[in-house]
């Protein structure tokens, strides 16, 4: 065995000269690391070689491509509620992880990017494989730092365990120089950190803002809330279910907040936004206390400011207050983590139901059911739909699994439809809407929630983004389900070309292999289909097979996802066709 | 409840107390540059205690703005506070300073009560060369390039604005308690970069 074994750190006498790169690994234990995606290079071989001697404990999935490396990272934090944990080497690797930080930054994913860095002394001379990696990734990280010296390590990754973490998550990144991960130096054990003099991770919760929004709930004929993911960032699950059992106030959510509730829920009256349900969009407009907890207004979700929810108060529960009143304004600032103000909100609102207000919500759905719903998950044409492929993966999987998906009309089509049970289990690029993020993030999910069924739901544009991940899915031997909804085009842009540029298909109509060969050459199992007969057979082919498994659908070309809010409307615009 | 803010815009000064921190300077100014907001004047110098940054920012915008943007600074991990007040609200001033001929100036007396007037002083004064100081608002420091162009103004600079806070007991105390609390920690800055010889690398 090549192994040499290593003492634990706790085991560890007062003081001891280790590398840097040591020191780092120690500290990725203490913070209780079990999984690191990354790919080496010659700036990040010290902790590479560091790393050797624990590899049992700290499970480093090698990836093909570094934006898969954070990607997964991303996929994992998602789905574990954990801090995500990635290796680049400098230069080029360090820069392939852009994309992900700025999608992991506006989705609010706790990441911790390690990247390896020339030696100092040739800082900023154009050495090899240099680029200067903390200018470049200040405005996608929460925090970023470099590290020159050994001794700065173990504070700094505290640190950035710290920050990623805590607040309103986010992703951080370490920029360590070679030199700094070969020194010795006198190692005196890991301390985690959990306080930083200049960061206040949440605002101080005001008594006064609770009482008033407990007012305003208690007044409110026709209250709504709309949830994000602050709810599941904040692990405040049950203190939302309890608030909007009490209150009995109708709640929709962004994509991003999507299984907080579960689907059923009979408050759960649907998704908000551009491609959100028929009601909640509508009434927006109507009610008149709007209460919104852990999301952020973004323009996907508002349409037109000028013409958003102008009638109604606003509460606004946000860890971050600089997101209070950046887009909407807020008659009430709820200044929080939400787990926090929820219970303290719960105690001072009366127990009611808004049972008439809640039925129109069901009047609506019924409308959007006979105008878009019915045809799309039970078609009566013979091409098969993305609706139906989800309906009956639904069906199948009872609302048990995490979905990931890509971006396009597949990922609109299954935030859509999906049923789930539990929180955790929606995985999107919400804010970014990065194409290529399903597959690397689906294998992360899956080390994140090693017992729940990971499925990928991905087009065939953005499948061929990150395709080389099947290679980290043969060695890895990692279980992820891949269902690619192939209809032969970059479908939301075709869309949009219909519906706003007089069909003129510029550059949409994209050409695919054999993404079943192609999945065999990585030795994995895969089936490709066209006709609904098929549909149900092959869903459970792969949903049965163990291990991964590529199925393609191929479904009707040029179907368009409704209802939907056209850029530059109000929300009450939406268009049921 | 909506209040009507006013939209004119009008001049603020930002004040951010910092920790000493490198990198951070761009983690600012890439707030004002990705929203393609102008800077009027940006000023960072030591605090009165040790350790901490102060920030003088200077921008032409609406309250709105302002008031968005001092929270997406206020934000950033590194900075302890930011404040934002109108002209009325603060006590401001620049530097400037002029480079004239000194046989010009000799020779007219007249520049001498010229000088007066506007408070300034001489820095330096060489043979070919004197130059002035004044300080002021921004009316006054150009005034003086006015006075002085006919008399040859070989160059001129101006520094970027700093600013007391008039309301307030101001932040000294807040800041020195802070401090007792909580000592900063030394900047750790790139000590190899002189040893580039010395270095073998592979
Ligand atoms: C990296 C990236 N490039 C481009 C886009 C723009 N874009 C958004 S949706 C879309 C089409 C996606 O096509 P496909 O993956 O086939 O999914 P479909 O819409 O057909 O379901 C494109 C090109 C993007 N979101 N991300």
């Amino acid at each position: 065995m090549l192994t040499k074994e290593k003492q634990a750190p706790e085991l560890l006498e007062e003081t001891k000269p280790i590398t840097g790169a040591e020191a780092l690994i120690m500290g990725l234990l203490e913070e209780g690391v079990d999984t690191i995606f990354g790919y080496p290079g010659g700036a990040i071989m010290p902790i590479y070689d560091a790393l050797y001697d624990y590899r049992e404990k700290l499970n480093h999935v090698l990836v093909r491509h570094e934006q898969g490396g954070i990607h997964a990272g991303q996929g994992y934090a998602r789905s574990s509620g954990k801090v995500g944990v990635v290796f680049a080497t400098s230069g080029p690797g360090a820069t392939n992880l852009i994309t992900g930080l700025a999608d992991a930054l506006i989705d609010s994913t706790p990441l911790v990017c390690i990247t390896g860095q020339v030696f100092a002394h040739l800082l900023g001379t154009d050495a090899f494989q240099e680029a200067d990696v903390i200018s470049i990734t200040t405005p996608v990280t929460k925090w970023n730092h470099q590290v020159t010296d050994a001794s700065e390590i173990c504070d700094t990754l505290a640190k950035a365990f710290h920050i990623a973490r805590s607040g309103r998550p986010g992703p951080v990144l370490i920029d360590i120089t070679k030199n700094a991960q070969l020194q010795k130096f006198d190692f005196k054990g890991y301390t985690c950190c959990d306080h930083i003099r200049s960061y206040r991770p949440k605002p101080i919760v005001r008594k006064e803002y609770i009482e008033q929004a407990a007012d305003l709930i208690n007044q409110a004929q026709k209250p709504f809330v709309l949830w994000g993911q602050g709810v599941i960032l904040g692990a405040a699950e049950k203190e939302f279910k309890a608030f909007i059992e009490k209150t009995g106030i109708p709640a929709a959510w962004t994509i991003m907040g999507a299984g907080a509730l579960p689907s059923d829920h009979p408050q759960n009256v649907g998704m908000l936004g551009m491609h959100g349900n028929y009601g909640p969009n509508v009434m927006t407009n109507e009610c008149d206390v709007l209460i919104a907890i852990g999301m952020r207004f973004d323009d996907r979700v508002t349409g037109r400011l000028d013409k958003y929810a102008k009638q109604a108060k606003v509460i606004h529960l946000d860890i971050d207050p600089s997101e209070i009143s950046k887009n909407v304004t807020a008659t009430v600032p709820v200044w929080g983590d939400c787990k926090e103000t929820l219970p303290l909100l719960t105690a001072l609102v009366e127990e009611k139901k808004h049972t008439e207000w809640l039925e129109k919500f069901n009047e609506y759905e019924q409308k959007e059911v006979e105008a878009v719903i019915q045809d799309e998950l039970f078609p009566a044409s013979g091409e098969l739909t993305m609706g139906e492929v989800i309906q009956q993966l639904n069906e199948l999987t009872q609302g048990e699994a995490i979905i990931v998906t890509d971006v396009g009309q597949h990922q609109m089509v299954a935030c859509r439809y999906a049923k789930l049970n539990h929180t955790r289990s929606n995985i999107t690029s919400g804010g970014l809407g990065t194409m290529g993020f399903a597959l690397p993030a689906a294998i992360g999910a899956k080390f994140g929630a090693q017992d729940r069924t990971v499925v990928a739901v991905i087009g065939d544009g953005g499948f061929q983004m990150t395709l080389q991940e099947l290679g980290t899915i043969m060695q890895s031997g990692v279980d992820v389900k891949i269902l690619i909804l192939n209809n032969q085009f970059l479908g939301m842009v075709r869309q949009w070309q219909e519906l706003f540029h007089e069909r003129r298909y510029s550059f949409v109509d994209i050409t695919s292999p054999n993404f079943v060969t192609v999945a065999s050459g990585y030795g994995i199992a895969g089936r490709s289909i066209s006709e609904r007969d098929d549909l149900k057979g092959a869903l459970e082919q792969m949903l049965n097979h163990k291990g991964s498994f590529l199925l393609e659908v191929m479904v009707t070309k040029e179907n368009n996802v409704f209802p939907m809010v056209p850029q530059g409307c109000s929300v009450s615009e939406i268009r049921l066709k | 409840m909506t209040d009507q803010k006013p939209v004119e815009k009008q001049e603020y000064n930002i004040t951010v107390y910092t920790e000493n921190q490198v990198g951070l300077l761009n983690r600012i100014a890439i707030i004002f540059s990705r929203r393609k907001l102008n800077i009027e004047s940006f000023n960072s110098s030591p605090s009165e205690i040790e350790g901490i940054h102060r920030f003088n920012i200077v921008i032409h915008e609406t309250e709105e703005v302002v008031r968005k943007i001092a929270g997406q600074i206020e934000k950033q991990v590194e900075v302890l506070k930011v404040y934002y007040h109108t002209n009325e609200d603060v006590i401001w001033q620049e530097m400037a300073l002029y480079k004239v001929p000194t046989d010009v100036i000799a020779e007219k007396a007249v520049v001498e009560r010229l000088l007066r007037e506007n408070g300034a002083r001489a820095v330096v004064i060489r043979k070919d060369y004197t130059v002035f100081e004044t300080t002021g608002h921004r009316e006054e420091t150009d005034n003086l390039i006015k006075v002085l162009q006919p008399f040859g103004l070989i160059e001129f600079v101006r520094s970027a604005r700093i600013a007391i806070i008039k309301d307030s007991e101001g932040f000294n105390r807040k800041l020195r308690e802070f401090e007792k609390k909580e000592p900063g920690h030394e900047v750790v800055e790139n000590e190899f970069l002189n040893n580039r010889d010395k270095v073998f690398t592979m």
